[in-house]
């Protein structure tokens, strides 16, 4: 099998699972009033691991799969978590040491952050007629807080879970721009 | 880094992607699309049912460190609620064995059995992550007799409505949904009617905007269901199911907050009137 099918077949069952222990499991719980939300985090991780356009397809079926599941109106998390596959591809693409752990960390609360809010937003803007609550700001940050405490050992997982089907991005940079390093300088 | 076919390639992939969300987007609000909601939940259902069995345990030990840290702060409130409801519950019984209008009110309330109204218990397996879409899943659907349109209580009061219904399961739109919106009435003062919607991202507020009477609302007053049904919000409630109790009167704004009797991010077991008394 091909690398890109290799890959593609790994993503397709990393979003099935997701989605099915997301709401199977893990929106049954509550920690600091909120429930966590892994996947924008593993939305997040692929685009840092196998690059924007893997994240962004990757956002599109994971946000599919959850709009199905819970029948919510469909589209709308597909378009959300888009956005966040394909910037924390960019992110991952264009800082110097992709293999930090700042970075899974930063991507998923940002995304985690991200996806929430334009979620809101486009619930406005297709037209909720009810009132809003202050509620809803606690109720993002805290699930910005747990899901950052969850982002490094999710984004291990994904990577463990995707292996070799991505190329190692330190090696690939390495190899694109030896000159950045001032030890291989002539 | 890339080579300018890799990028127009990215770029074109990325908008074919945008442009498929705004069109399921668009879709998704006509009919055209229940058919496909209706086989997702056929198909998922049942995976879903089994995958939240299988990650029971799971989800118990880590619920079980949550309430823990939870327990200690809720005691306190608890044993206050206790002794209030304590003292409440004896005026109220004293009161009871005297007062004609409050054994009538009991007859009501015994009316209002559930049991005769078709009552189905089902377990919920799948709850809505989001405070946003406010659903959950049960695993009780319309070979069960379950329709769209039934009211969903628990112990507790008003739970929500059903929304789609397959064979196996259905799906509940909670009260605290901000599409969703009854018919409610203060029970104390019956004259104060009005509609009761939520608050989008406290499932513990409730708005109660009530409309026609001089009757003023006060806080710890209990909001019932009316029984009746507006072409705004269609419902097939039976009257006098407990909404929640007032928390709080905002004069200026004219509205009334109400929390929900029903713990909305606790359901386990819910019941679905399947032959409401309207």
């Amino acid at each position: 099998m091909s690398r890109p099918a290799h890959l593609g077949v790994r993503l397709a069952l990393l979003a099935l699972a997701t989605v099915l222990v997301q709401t199977a499991a893990l929106s049954q719980l509550s920690l600091l009033g909120a429930t966590p939300d892994v996947a924008p985090l593993v939305v997040a991780s692929v685009g840092l691991l196998a690059g924007a356009l893997a994240g962004a397809v990757m956002g599109f079926g994971v946000g599919l799969l959850v709009d199905i599941a819970l029948l919510q109106t469909l589209g709308i998390t597909s378009l959300v978590y888009v956005i966040v596959g394909h910037w924390s591809g960019r992110i991952g693409e264009s800082v110097r040491d992709p293999q930090t752990a700042a970075l899974p960390l930063a991507a998923g609360a940002l995304g985690t952050f991200v996806a929430l809010t334009v979620f809101s937003l486009l619930q406005f803007l297709l037209g909720v007629e009810a009132p809003v609550s202050f509620e809803l700001v606690r109720q993002i940050i805290s699930t910005v807080l747990i899901n950052t405490l969850l982002a490094l050992p999710v984004h291990a997982l994904v990577r463990r879970v995707l292996g070799g089907a991505v190329e190692d991005r330190r090696r690939r940079r390495r190899r694109a721009r030896p000159g950045l390093s001032p030890l291989i300088q002539p | 880094m890339y080579d300018r076919k890799t990028v127009r390639r990215r770029r074109a992939v990325l908008l074919l992607l945008v442009a498929s969300s705004l069109i399921l987007v668009t879709a998704s609000f006509g009919d055209g699309l229940r058919s496909i909601e209706r086989g997702a939940l056929e198909v998922f259902g049942p995976i879903q049912e089994g995958a939240s069995r299988v990650l029971e345990p799971f989800r118990d030990a880590a619920g079980w460190v949550g309430d823990t840290l939870d327990a200690k702060g809720e005691l306190e409130d608890l044993r206050k609620e206790r002794d209030e409801l304590r003292r409440r519950l004896v005026a109220e019984r004293g009161a009871l064995e005297e007062n004609k209008e409050l054994r009538a009110q009991l007859k009501m309330n015994e009316r209002l059995g559930f049991a005769k109204q078709g009552a189905v218990v089902a377990r919920v397996y799948v709850r809505s992550p989001t405070v946003w879409y406010s659903t959950i899943t049960i695993d009780k659907g319309s070979s069960d007799g379950v329709r769209e349109g039934d009211p969903v209580v628990n112990g507790a009061g008003l739970v929500g409505i059903i929304r789609r219904v397959a064979g196996g399961s259905a799906q509940v739109l909670l009260i605290t949904d901000g599409n969703w919106g009854v018919q409610a009435r203060i029970n104390e003062s019956r004259r104060v009617a009005g509609i009761v919607q939520t608050a989008v991202g406290d499932p513990n507020d409730l708005r109660f905007e009530p409309s026609g009477s001089d009757d003023r609302v006060r806080e710890g007053q209990t909001v019932v269901t009316a029984g009746s049904t507006s072409a705004k919000y269609p419902s097939r409630f039976p009257p006098d199911i407990p909404i929640g109790r007032v928390t709080r009167v905002d004069e200026d704004e004219g509205t009334v907050h109400v929390r929900p009797f029903a713990d909305l991010r606790g359901l386990e077991y819910v019941e679905v009137l399947t032959e409401p008394d309207l």
